[in-house]
């Protein structure tokens, strides 16, 4: 019989879910705003500059949510995995194998911690965008060019995140540990040698 | 991420931190590029310009309402009123009739993002003038857009550059429906939302008054790099 092992927590796969939707929804409407021939067919600017923005203050408040209200200890935890790098992950950065990795492999990690820096400074790029169409203050000439850098920049993680979790044989069986939560024991084995899970219940 | 740091195993090599570290490095190296970010990208884009997969022109379309006009040529009419000795309705013909101009400007919109060396083609006011005649009283231009409520004005002096256009062709083709068609004002020394897209009537007033973006806190005399906040 097949064994699974529990990777990720009810509360990391609703924080990873709650933040793929928000940022699907806010590339939609921001490729609407920005890219012009998707600004001519759709039309109704006003109206898609609204979804845009509120979105994205629900994006930030529904993470913001789901951090408080679920396991806010697992995830601080989670984030302190994210931020050590050990000397094996060193390693398996430069591709010097075998480098057995944690729960979370290098390559894993740095695309948490970029996220991570690219929604804050999507929100920060973003309220600047807001605000400096109301006052003067909060303008400045580089902000679209900041917003939009982040957005190829994020599309770009993203693309390589969907191909190693959804296409590619050797990774893809990780969807399952962000969808139901559990992976296979000797899949675990081979690709997270040093993590320790625990057994699923 | 977090203040307290996990237990020490003794023996152990300590993991490094370097996941704050490149956090802080990007969100830094982010929110430093709002004082940068434009000068590099006008090079990168340069350098990026041939490929073809990635948009480029540099245009973004604003607009304010549900849906953009759309163009009749056959019952388009300019109007051109308000102090003239002669109120005139130019049709598209007309309007073709009149002598023709043509310059090459860059496009600055306030948001931050610029169009180099666009090819205008079009009219200059003082051609419409020859033929309404305004008033010595008129001291501005009221433009108003067929986009509602969209408006906006300039003072006879600022009407008068040498630069400012109605223009009808954008890089050598019929002015686009995004763009403003059939015509639009051009106004190269001011940020874009002065030229206002989509003309269908000016009128001669005495004074400007604040169009549709001067209402939310734009400036009214949109001098590139000197007004809104900016002092290039």
């Amino acid at each position: 019989m097949t064994r699974y092992v529990r990777r990720f927590s009810r509360t990391e796969r609703a924080f990873h879910w709650v933040n793929a939707l928000g940022f699907f929804t806010l590339l939609g409407t921001g490729l609407i705003l920005s890219l012009p021939s998707l600004s001519i067919l759709v039309g109704r600017r006003p109206v898609v500059k609204d979804v845009h923005f509120w979105s994205g203050i629900g994006w930030i408040a529904a993470l913001a949510l789901v951090a408080l209200l679920g396991d806010t200890r697992g995830l601080l935890r989670t984030a302190r995995e994210i931020d050590a790098f050990e000397a094996d992950d060193i390693r398996w950065l430069r591709r010097r194998l075998p480098a057995p990795q944690g729960r979370f492999n290098a390559g894993q990690k740095i695309n948490a911690v970029l996220n991570a820096a690219f929604t804050l400074l999507f929100l920060l790029s973003g309220l600047l965008l807001f605000f400096g169409e109301r006052d003067t203050r909060f303008r400045f000439a580089s902000t679209v060019v900041l917003h939009d850098g982040l957005t190829v920049a994020a599309t770009t993680l993203l693309v390589g995140h969907l191909y190693l979790s959804v296409l590619h044989p050797a990774t893809r069986h990780a969807l399952r540990g962000m969808t139901v939560g559990t992976v296979r024991e000797d899949w675990a084995r081979a690709h997270h040698a040093r993590w320790t899970p625990p057994p699923a219940e | 991420m977090s203040e307290s740091e996990p237990a020490e195993i003794p023996g152990e090599p300590q993991p490094k931190r370097y996941g704050r570290g490149l956090f802080l490095a990007t969100v830094l190296g982010g929110a430093s590029s709002l004082f940068w970010g434009k000068s590099v990208w006008g090079h990168l884009s340069a350098a990026t310009s041939a490929i073809p997969l990635l948009p480029h022109g540099g245009w973004r379309i604003y607009t304010v309402s549900g849906s953009m006009p759309k163009f009749d040529p056959a019952t388009w009419r300019l109007e051109v009123g308000g102090l003239v000795e002669k109120p005139i309705s130019l049709s598209y013909a007309d309007l073709r009739a009149l002598p023709r101009a043509t310059q090459v400007s860059t496009f600055h919109c306030v948001t931050g993002w610029t169009v180099p060396d666009v090819h205008w083609a079009g009219v200059r006011l003082t051609d419409v003038f020859a033929q309404a005649r305004p008033l010595p009283q008129a001291g501005a231009l009221q433009f108003v857009s067929a986009e509602k409520p969209y408006i906006d004005s300039l003072t006879m002096q600022q009407a008068l550059l040498h630069d400012v256009m109605l223009a009808y062709e954008m890089d050598r083709q019929p002015l686009r429906r995004e763009h403003g068609a059939p015509l639009r004002l051009v106004i190269p020394e001011m940020y874009g939302y002065k030229n206002v897209k989509w003309l269908e009537r000016i009128n001669l007033v005495q004074h400007a008054e604040d169009g549709y973006w001067e209402a939310l806190g734009y400036d009214r005399d949109a001098w590139v790099g000197r007004s809104n906040g900016y002092t290039s």
